[in-house]
């Protein structure tokens, strides 16, 4: 009676991922109401700068009261539905891209197509560019939600480049052309290179020999490369992050075929902490793309109300110029909170630079060097410590015992808590080198309190 | 290897249809009453903006709504933050409550079984993905709206077979009809999933009757199929008989848990009734849980904006405003058509005999110079280019007969439609008279400027032609 799509799994949400969430929900920390409730650690949300856009909108009120005061402007919002977009919301859109990317790039608003947040984007990007049963390659881990964007209603597969710690998770050649002759062996015509820069788990950016051997490998391949940039304000120093656009810019490959096969998807979710207002983007220099994608986006356009207090938000340069940076410093200090609460109870991470989470080397903690075990850990961090975080195979992590741990969508004080907690179970369970005098009478407190 | 998928490629998307060229041409040559007297009069788009003084005094009177305030404190964080697919409960609620004021609070609809969409064009969508596999088919009544082409079809993989309705009886769903679909689609070896309609009619701007909802209803039940209703007029009948959802006549059958109430589907929209298509607010309403868990999980890909949710939770949420502004609103609407019927009359057109919608299913078919679609297009061009109005050919809408044009009321002021009948009557006249060029009146010019308007400086310079106005 129903389509396959609609009662398939598919749609990935019976994956740990979301339960975790789940359980959280069950039972959700809150420091007066709940302190023995589990602390999400899941949730790669920006919480650390919503001061700066509050007194923003507290100073410019006008940008949603629908400029009241310069002559309301309600009707034409209310009106507006053109896929085109708001032209002054593309042209501030694209600045603060640029801005993001030190200037290095410039973007032309007539390439940038507006969608229903990154989550729209990547899913248009699929239907544009693939065939159902074509195949895209996707560096491993990744974020989960791509099983659902990419392959669920469009048919598309991934294939994943399988990246190790061996290398900090790099990717290599070697990957590549593995990766691509198991989408051979699977019979699946590889259409593209799905990357996510700065990478969700890993927190890290590309480094230029990973440029080099995507690239070369898309050109040889004749094949696409999306690049999410979703994270690109994330990175705690600017001077660190590539954009695709730009690597390929410095290769002198603007005039080539390539050229029109790099596709950008971006969003202010992460950057400017606004999931809920669904503000995404695909930027590419290929005019069938964008002409496609444009019409696309009829299934999911921004709202007009939304996009006009953004180009106002974004408009306004000394903000944007001021929140870039002070987000940043903000994010840096807290990564660095979390790795070194981690780290001086033996808990390495990997080294970042970018993102709202760290990809965490639990292995240690591992029973066996197995899936099973690392299910065991993550049901044990999430009952018993009280934590929800996500496990790596859920974001198809070929290794057991690495985690994805957010650390920006919480305050200061349940950051420390969870790393107490954290540091409680280690030395409870860990071996004798961590284990701590002073600690263990807190620990026996804190355990028998952190039951859930 | 080809670069792109052959959906970034085709013409699935169904804008090369004369439906997007008339709008293309309107774009060049919009009329404005000051800066372009002479220009093209757009009446193509179903868009009414009859009532933004009602919903500009609410704002204006509630600034909490728009302010991210609530009782005075800021909740733009949470509202920042909210991406849930459930969406904003409270919104939901209200919107829930405003669909059942609509019906004259005959049905009630359960929050938890509706889905917001960004929009009525994400919700069709949704549906077809979530009923049919690609190459399975809809039923569709003709006339219907040009978009649906492209919603329902196009990414989705799904057809559509016509049901072909005529004027012979007012365009109504007959049973032959209904069937000789259904066997049409299976000729073509295309299973049938369902049967789309659009209630209130677009483009006839009829209420959908009892006996053709019945109908339907026993024609779904027979052949276990779904029944698709898009109700996204329902809000725009400004007349008798009054709005029946198909909705209370499953529940006037008593068919309430049985296996067809599975498989009826409503989509909503706040763009007609509010005139909100900016906003972005679509809804799939469906007792069937396995349909609402899957398109609540398919509503990540055009989710809603929690700006916007939480706007328009405190304007629904506001009884009184509510329901004075659906009556108001249609109390404006039915003196438009009135004066819309008037006009056209008054120039020897008749209308189909309609009592909502924001547009007129109008009778040209005396007016071609033969009973074909090529006179129908004929006719088109000539009212596009001499005449200066943006109408939409029936073909457009797929309409079995030529000579059908739909005709938009309520997106301009009351002068502009006053003078578009004008413009109508001379051209009536001075084709009946045959002395073409002594019949043209000082309205009509050879010559069309090709400037562009400039009112609002955000909004005219990013004027393109777009998508969603089709409607």
């Amino acid at each position: 009676m129903l389509s396959k799509k609609a009662t398939c799994k598919s749609h990935g949400q019976d994956s740990s991922y979301f339960l975790g969430w789940q359980e959280y929900e069950k039972n959700p920390f809150n420091e007066d109401r709940n302190p023995l409730g589990i602390i999400q650690m899941g949730l790669a949300e920006n919480q650390l700068s919503f001061d700066l856009l509050e007194s923003w909108l507290a100073r410019n009120p006008d940008a949603t009261m629908f400029g009241s005061n310069g002559g309301s402007i309600f009707k034409e919002l209310a009106l507006f539905q053109d896929y085109h977009g708001l032209q002054t919301f593309k042209t501030e859109l694209v600045e603060f891209m640029a801005e993001i990317r030190r200037n290095k790039v410039r973007f032309d608003p007539q390439k940038l197509v507006l969608t229903a947040g990154a989550t729209s984007a990547n899913e248009t990007l699929m239907f544009c560019l693939a065939e159902p049963g074509e195949a895209f390659l996707i560096p491993t881990p990744y974020y989960p939600g791509f099983d659902r964007d990419l392959k669920w209603r469009t048919g598309v597969k991934i294939v994943p480049i399988h990246c190790s710690s061996l290398n900090g998770f790099r990717i290599t050649k070697a990957a590549l052309d593995e990766a691509y002759d198991e989408a051979l062996k699977l019979n699946l015509r590889v259409k593209g290179v799905f990357i996510t820069n700065p990478s969700n788990p890993l927190g890290t950016t590309m480094n230029q020999d990973e440029f080099n051997h995507v690239i070369s490998f898309a050109v040889s391949k004749n094949i696409h490369i999306v690049s999410d940039e979703i994270y690109a304000g994330t990175v705690f120093d600017s001077s660190k992050f590539t954009s695709i656009i730009e690597a390929i810019m410095d290769r002198n490959l603007e005039k080539t075929d390539i050229w029109s096969r790099i596709h950008v998807v971006s969003s202010l979710s992460k950057d400017l902490g606004l999931p809920g207002f669904r503000i995404g983007m695909i930027y590419s220099n290929n005019e069938t793309l964008i002409a496609a994608a444009t019409k696309m986006s009829s299934f999911g356009l921004v709202s007009s109300q939304t996009q006009y207090l953004l180009s106002k938000l974004l408009g306004d340069k000394k903000f944007t110029r001021h929140y870039i940076q002070e987000n940043q410093r903000r994010l840096k200090k807290r990564q660095q909170v979390l790795v070194s609460g981690l780290q001086s109870y033996g808990i390495p991470c990997l080294k970042s630079n970018a993102g709202l989470f760290c990809w965490v080397d639990m292995r240690n903690l591992l029973s066996s060097n197995a899936f099973e075990a690392e299910m065991e850990l993550w049901k044990k961090i999430l009952y018993e410590v009280g934590l929800n975080i996500s496990p790596g195979s859920s974001c198809h992590c070929t290794e057991p015992g690495w985690f994805r741990v957010c650390f920006a969508n919480m305050s200061q004080e349940t950051l420390n808590l969870s790393i107490h907690r954290l540091q409680a179970f280690v030395t409870s369970n860990g071996d004798g080198n961590y284990q701590n005098q002073k600690l263990s009478t807190r620990i026996s407190r804190r355990n028998s309190l952190v039951v859930s | 290897m080809k670069l792109l998928s052959r959906k970034a490629t085709c013409n699935s998307h169904g804008q090369d249809s004369s439906y997007f060229l008339g709008w293309q041409e309107y774009e060049k040559n919009p009329y404005d009453e000051v800066r372009n007297p002479t220009g093209i009069i757009q009446m193509g788009l179903a868009e009414s903006q009859l009532s933004f003084d009602l919903l500009e005094s609410w704002l204006a009177e509630n600034p909490d709504a728009s302010g991210f305030t609530r009782n005075g404190e800021s909740i733009f964080r949470e509202l920042a933050l909210f991406q849930d697919y459930h969406g904003l409960p409270a919104f939901k609620k209200a919107l829930a409550e405003f669909m059942e004021e609509i019906r004259g609070n005959k049905v009630t609809f359960d929050p938890r079984n509706l889905v917001l969409t960004a929009g009525a064009t994400s919700a069709n969508e949704t549906l077809a993905f979530c009923l049919a596999e690609p190459g399975e088919a809809f039923l569709l009544p003709t006339p219907y709206y040009p978009g649906f082409d492209r919603d329902l079809k196009w990414r989705t993989g799904v057809e559509i077979v016509p049901i072909q309705c005529t004027s012979s009886n007012g365009f109504r769903i007959t049973e032959s009809a209904l069937e000789d679909a259904y066997q049409l689609a299976r000729k073509q070896n295309l299973r049938v999933k369902g049967v789309l309609v659009t209630n209130p009619s677009n483009p006839l701007g009829t209420a959908v009757s009892r006996p053709e909802l019945n109908l339907l209803l026993s024609f779904i039940s027979a052949k276990n199929i779904h029944l698709i209703s898009d109700e996204i007029y329902s809000g725009t009948v400004f007349s008798s008989p009054s709005f029946v959802s198909v909705m209370e006549v499953l529940l006037e059958r008593n068919l309430a848990n049985t296996q067809v109430w599975n498989r009826v589907h409503l989509v909503y929209s706040l763009s007609k009734d509010l005139g909100l298509p900016g906003f972005r607010v679509g809804a799939i309403y469906s007792n069937n849980n396995t349909v609402v868990a899957a398109a609540t999980k398919m509503s990540s890909f055009g989710l809603v904006s929690s700006q916007t949710q939480y706007l328009l939770s405190a304007m629904l949420a506001d009884k009184k405003f509510t329901k004075h502004y659906i009556f108001e609103n249609q109390v404006r609407l039915q003196k438009r058509h009135a004066m819309l019927v008037r006009g056209l009359k008054n120039a020897g057109i008749s209308c189909l005999d309609s009592n909502a919608g924001l547009f007129c299913w109008v009778d040209m078919r005396h007016l071609l110079t033969s009973k074909s679609f090529d006179a129908e297009m004929e006719l088109w061009k000539k009212i596009v280019y001499q005449v200066g109005l943006n109408i939409s050919p029936g073909s457009s809408c797929h309409c079995a007969e030529p000579g059908w044009f739909r005709v938009c009321f309520a997106n301009m002021s009351e002068e502009t439609l006053d003078l578009a009948m004008q413009r109508i009557k001379d051209f009536v006249v001075s084709t009946a008279t045959k002395s073409s060029n002594t019949g043209r009146s000082h309205h009509l010019s050879s010559k069309y400027s090709a400037r562009k308007s400039l009112s609002k400086w955000v909004f005219r310079l990013s004027f393109h032609h777009d998508s969603e106005n089709e409607r």
